[in-house]
């Protein structure tokens, strides 16, 4: 997952993109004509500090490697972020940026 | 070594355990059945409890009009409109049409962006949740190739 966040006058403007294949369990193996499993991010959310200041939910309609952008108030240049995803198999990834 | 190796392996993967039992429920009671919900009414009662939608001029809903590649749509949703706490986008015509629902906390711009899929030339409707009522706009994209086959 990669993260940019950066401050534009009061606000900490984030950008995300997560590395996820997003498989909405619809699609079928040209090869083996078998349908694969559905494997897509659930849940993004973004803390700063303890509070939540984002929460995202996904359905199968989001693209392969979920891109994401928003912001918020509050914060200040030189503290961090952290963004969680969590999938449909319970699978879930947090990465930490600094705010910049 | 390897003995403190292993056994610092397993206090990490015990501890790993406790917490993923713990989280799926929490993240369940989020993530709602609207997602899986086959229509765009029925995916808003289920996330709104209403399908009671008003349109208004001043959500702004950025997307093509024209989408080369279904697979990937920028899709830029922002209103000016005070006390947003939630914003939802749905694809009318895709097998469940709710894409991605935000809950914006108090201090969070009401300005989001994302990528989303689209089976075929379609409505694609932004939802803002704003002092508990429902407004909506819509635009129609027409789609070259389709983002949802194999």
């Amino acid at each position: 997952m990669k993260i940019k966040a950066k401050m534009k006058r009061d606000m900490a403007v984030i950008k995300v993109l997560a590395k996820h294949p997003m498989e909405t369990g619809l699609r079928k193996d040209k090869k083996t004509d078998k349908i694969i499993p559905a494997k897509f991010i659930k849940e993004l959310v973004c803390k700063h500090g303890d509070k939540v200041v984002f929460h995202a939910d996904f359905g199968r309609s989001v693209s392969k490697n979920p891109y994401v952008s928003f912001s918020f108030a509050g914060a200040q240049k030189g503290e961090t972020v952290s963004m969680t995803w969590t999938d449909n198999t319970d699978e879930t990834v947090t990465v930490e940026a600094p705010i910049k | 070594m390897q003995r403190r190796l292993l056994l610092k392996g397993l206090l990490g993967f015990t501890t790993m355990a406790a917490a993923m039992t713990a989280m799926p429920r929490l993240a369940m009671a989020k993530w709602s059945k609207a997602f899986d919900n086959e229509t765009v009414d029925g995916a808003l009662k289920d996330l709104y409890g209403s399908t009671a939608l008003t349109k208004d001029d001043k959500i702004t809903l950025k997307v093509p009009e024209i989408a080369e590649n279904g697979a990937v749509v920028p899709v830029t949703v922002k209103t000016k409109m005070a006390n947003v706490t939630n914003i939802s986008i749905l694809a009318d015509k895709n097998p469940q049409p709710l894409a991605a629902s935000f809950t914006l906390p108090e201090g969070t711009a009401a300005e989001v962006s994302i990528r989303i899929r689209l089976g075929e030339t379609q409505v694609v409707k932004a939802i803002v949740e704003a002092n508990g009522k429902l407004y909506t706009t819509e635009q129609e994209v027409k789609v070259t190739i389709g983002g949802c086959g194999g």
